[in-house]
């Protein structure tokens, strides 16, 4: 089980340059694997380009009480990035004129960002459609101030999502540690408990699955038909939908693939599973990520990667729609993860 | 050429055997597919099957192929433990029922 993260560890692949180079050597430098530019040049996609902004994801910390083996965040208790109420308010700024009708917020685990539930209840106050937390489920448990979670959830109707990997423990606490299992099953007894996830309810709660290894998720409705007959029969408990989010090989996952000696054999798959069709639903065509300190990116993993938005516009600050818009979106060989099977993004498969 | 009879890259290949028989190869490709189509069995039933015969034929490819789909259909390592001991009580039951004949011989010959 880690316990650092790999940027607290010193490790190579915490440099996002070195991880870029990584996925453009190797089998891609040979040309064995065609490079995700080329894919979309034949499709005539080249460059991508964005459409119309509907999702803004906010990333406000890479803090973390978990150290999940596949994170592609890196985040972790070492992580000391979290965005501070100046941001906040200039993301505010941003909700309010854009169009956007929904905000994703993401971490780390957000709520020990100490602004959390200020950012929330200002945020809730503009009025967007669809308002996300993604909570890990165990940060609800973690510690007495974090028990009323749920409640708070509901009086501010957040869409809660949480990451699930699989129904049975062994697998769980593999993939993100000693005891996840346990703690998960009893946050969501909680979330249960006040309304969130039952039959017919307007308290959304939705889980994500992501393969504990390196082989790509299987099909969405079997995996959450799976899913909802376990944890009902198990434990009681009841969830609205499974998204199933493919591992995109940058971060920690790269570095378990790399040091599992998958990384190959992973490549491999995600070229040979690649969909034309989920070129044009990719996640980045229509969200916009912004990070703990306010830079823009395409999506939560180029923020990962450090590269920013190509566009005169980087910061939240100045934010402006047109601009952004007409910007082209940077890729690089990791992008193979949201194209493979049936796509893959922050709302499950794409296709 | 390889110096062992069994390459792990060679499974990526498996399509390439039309190549030299473009009608029998693509109908069995066709028949495979459809085979593993959800039917009256469940597409996840069909691939612990699928798992089990892999090891009673002794085909490492498919091995690999049929752990890594199971894996990704969210199947767990004790189901398929138990579906390769399926196979494998099936393979030794059908090794000791033909020791039926050989009492049946033994007797027929001995006084
Ligand atoms: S809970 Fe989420 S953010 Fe935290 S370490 Fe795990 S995957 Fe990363
Ligand atoms: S990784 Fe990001 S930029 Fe690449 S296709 Fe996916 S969402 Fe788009």
């Amino acid at each position: 089980m880690l316990l650092k993260s790999l940027k607290k560890q010193k490790n190579e692949l915490a440099n996002s340059q070195r991880q870029l180079e990584l996925l453009s050597n190797g089998v891609f430098e040979t040309g064995e694997l065609p490079k995700f530019s080329a894919q979309l040049a034949s499709l005539k996609q080249f460059p991508l380009k964005p459409k119309t902004l509907e999702i803004l994801q906010i990333n406000i910390g890479y803090m973390c009480n978990q150290v999940c083996a596949h994170c592609h965040v890196d985040a972790g208790p070492d992580r000391k990035e979290i965005m501070t109420r100046e941001t906040m308010q200039q993301c505010l700024d941003v909700i309010k004129k854009t169009g956007a009708h929904t905000l994703d917020l993401t971490g780390g685990a957000p709520e020990m960002n100490p602004e959390f539930r200020w950012f929330v209840e200002e945020a809730t106050k503009i009025g967007v459609k669809d308002f996300i937390v993604r909570s890990n489920l165990t940060i609800i448990t973690a510690n007495k101030k974090y028990y009323d979670l749920p409640d708070f959830f509901k009086k501010h109707n957040i869409h809660v999502i949480s990451s699930m990997p699989h129904w049975t423990k062994g697998k769980t606490d593999k993939q993100r540690g000693d005891g996840v299992f346990n703690a998960s099953i009893k946050a969501l007894k909680m979330l249960n408990a006040v309304g969130y996830g039952m039959p017919g309810s307007e308290l959304k709660l939705d889980l994500v699955y992501n393969p504990s290894g390196a082989f790509l998720p299987g099909d969405q409705a079997a995996l959450e038909s799976d899913f909802k007959k376990a944890l009902l029969s198990d434990f009681s408990i009841q969830f609205h939908e499974l998204f199933s989010i493919t591992n995109l090989p940058i971060s920690r996952f790269l570095d378990y693939l790399i040091a599992s000696e998958n990384y190959e054999d992973y490549m491999y798959s995600l070229v040979e599973a690649f969909n034309p069709e989920a070129v044009g639903n990719v996640m980045c065509t229509n969200t916009l990520s912004v990070s703990w300190d306010g830079w823009l990116y395409d999506c939560d993993f180029n923020q990962m990667l450090e590269l920013k938005v190509d566009s005169t516009v980087q910061h939240i600050s100045e934010f402006d729609k047109d601009a952004l818009e007409n910007r082209t979106i940077c890729i690089s060989q990791h992008c193979y993860g949201c194209t493979a099977g049936a796509g893959s993004s922050c709302q499950g498969t794409v296709t | 050429m390889s110096k062992s009879y069994y390459d792990p890259s060679d499974l990526k290949k498996f399509g390439n055997i039309t190549e030299w028989n473009e009608e029998l190869g693509g109908k069995f490709f066709d028949y495979y597919g459809k085979v593993f189509e959800e039917g009256a069995l469940t597409a996840r039933e069909k691939s612990l099957i699928a798992l089990a015969v892999s090891h009673v034929v002794k085909c490492p490819y498919c091995i690999d192929a049929y752990t890594q789909d199971g894996l990704q259909r969210g199947i767990t390592k004790e189901e398929m433990m138990e579906a390769v001991h399926a196979g494998a009580a099936i393979e030794s039951g059908a090794t000791l029922v033909h020791s039926v004949q050989m009492m049946n011989k033994y007797k027929k010959l001995s006084m």
